[in-house]
């Protein structure tokens, strides 16, 4: 799906997770908020403190798009780029995977699924529960 | 002291095959000669989109070495933060006469990119950009596909945006879509799919274009040519970046934007005569329109219908075709606020709103990330 995606200090040990297929979100050890994208501070209470703790995976659809016109080369359409919302709240920017991109609707259940890098990290992209 | 705009210009508009910097240079000095000033009396000015240093690269183009600059940095709503900017500092005493301007070339040169340009070093480029969504469309169609869902709305409703928008276009010489003909419900769902629930007919045009306008102290415009516009109210809202950082997609920061602005006027959305709003996309202005408060939360679908804001309608929106079918040149806020100047000075022949005093600009930039709304009036 892609090639060559960043990593920073920051972000590492969500992209290293992903090598075992572990979907992660970052929790604050002062106030247990949790966010996505990993950050190098808690926007819920400012603190500096936090570590990443494994998430179930599960997740609804907040909404989704069917893109028919490739950003870049290499992207085959249409393909569906969807908002998840995880049981743990924090939301993300991801595929629907799995069916017919017109078989999509708002706030139905997923489950994550992964697509795998050249270089052994993993993408989560969801599929239907 | 209160602020008040001069003068308002466009740029050549279209595809015109000038460079970035003659499209300024055009605005700039046709809204001077409209204001009845000349570049000698700028010691303020206020622009984007040119290079790193956007104001300065401006200045330095025009000759001018301003005592107050602003390049703030926020894509389509940057002109109305200037507006307010520029009011803050002509009421400081730092400068007394201020340009904002813009000028973009980017249809004749073909340099509008679907996949947007996303920096390596930002989050969106590990988070966001590997899955592919078109930038900003893909946003503004998830906002889309929620609002149908949420609301139980039809993509017809987002239609009727893009054709009333066709209506007035027709009415407005200057517009891109004059003399295109009218623009039908079935054409627009018709159109191809980009990101969908939106086809190339709910996204804006892609087009050369620029405009200026000179802001000045009320006192002052009371003895210049034009009929001053003055500048009653305006407020921001920054919300996010990323297209996951807004966790409500119903709710963009015109929800606050429009709440501080109308606080400062002391005014209502129904003491509104004429409204334009940035119409980046027509799911846009249906969450404009909710967020300003012309309407509640779900409504705006049913809002747009009956021909409310086409021409001879009730809610005149849009008037200059907007950024769906008169122009668009990536950043459109600068030309909303010189529709609304024209609208209040009475200028705007066939597609004139009657008895028109005040008028509400709108801009959104980024995927609604950064909203800003300017209220002006006529000086009576």
């Amino acid at each position: 799906m892609n090639e060559e995606i960043p990593v920073d200090g920051v972000t590492r040990p969500w992209w290293e997770a992903t090598r075992e297929r572990r979907l992660t979100v970052q929790r604050c050890l002062e106030c247990g908020h949790r966010q996505h994208y990993p950050r190098a501070l808690c926007t819920g209470c400012g603190g500096t403190a936090l570590d990443f703790t494994d998430v179930s995976g599960r997740g609804t659809v907040d909404s989704f798009t069917v893109v028919h016109r490739a950003p870049r080369p290499g992207l085959e359409t249409p393909y569906v780029v969807a908002r998840v919302r995880l049981a743990e709240g924090p939301i993300l920017l991801t595929r629907l995977v799995g069916a017919d991109p017109s078989a999509w609707t708002c706030d139905e259940p997923v489950r994550v699924a992964w697509r795998p890098l050249p270089d052994g990290r993993h993408l989560p992209v969801f599929a239907k529960e | 002291m209160t602020a008040a705009i001069a003068g308002a210009a466009e740029s050549d508009l279209g595809v015109t095959g000038k460079s970035v910097l003659a499209l300024q240079s055009q605005a700039v000095t046709r809204a001077l000669a409209d204001a009845g000033l000349t570049l000698r009396d700028v010691d303020g000015l206020a622009t984007a989109g040119v290079s790193r240093f956007p104001a300065a690269q401006v200045a330095d183009y025009l000759g001018l070495r301003p005592a107050w600059t602003d390049s703030t940095s926020a894509g389509g709503s940057a002109f109305e933060m200037y507006v307010a900017r520029a009011a803050q500092a002509i009421d400081a005493g730092q400068c007394s006469t201020v340009v904002i301007s813009y000028g973009s070339n980017q249809r004749s040169a073909r340099s509008r990119s679907l996949g947007g340009a996303v920096e390596p070093h930002v989050p969106e480029a590990q988070f966001e950009a590997p899955y592919g969504p078109l930038y900003p469309i893909s946003y503004y169609a998830m906002a889309a596909q929620r609002y149908l869902h949420a609301y139980g709305a039809e993509r017809e409703h987002l239609a009727e945006v893009a054709v009333a928008a066709r209506e007035w276009a027709l009415r407005n010489p200057a517009a891109y879509r004059y003399g295109a003909g009218p623009l039908t419900v079935d054409a627009v769902l018709g159109a191809p799919m980009v990101s969908s629930p939106l086809t190339a007919a709910d996204c804006c045009l892609v087009t050369d274009g620029g405009g200026a306008v000179v802001l000045t102290s009320l006192d002052r415009a009371r003895d210049l040519p034009r009929p001053p516009v003055v500048v009653l109210g305006y407020g921001e809202s920054t919300t996010h970046t990323s297209m996951t950082g807004d966790d409500d997609l119903l709710r963009p920061g015109s929800f606050a934007s429009g709440r501080r602005a109308f606080a400062m006027a002391g005014l209502r959305p129904a003491d509104v005569d004429v409204a334009q709003l940035y119409d980046s996309f027509t799911i846009t202005v249906l969450l404009t329109l909710e967020g300003l408060g012309f309407c509640g939360r779900g409504e705006a679908a049913a809002f747009v219908g009956d021909g409310r804001t086409r021409p001879g309608g009730a809610f005149p929106l849009n008037t200059s075709g907007g950024g769906l079918s008169y122009n668009h040149p990536g950043q459109f806020g600068v030309l909303l606020l010189v529709e609304a100047v024209r609208q209040l000075r009475g200028e705007c022949g066939d597609r004139q709103v009657q008895g028109a005093e005040t008028a509400l600009a709108h801009g959104t930039g980024g995927v609604f990330s950064t909203h800003a709304t300017v209220l002006l009036g006529a000086d009576r």
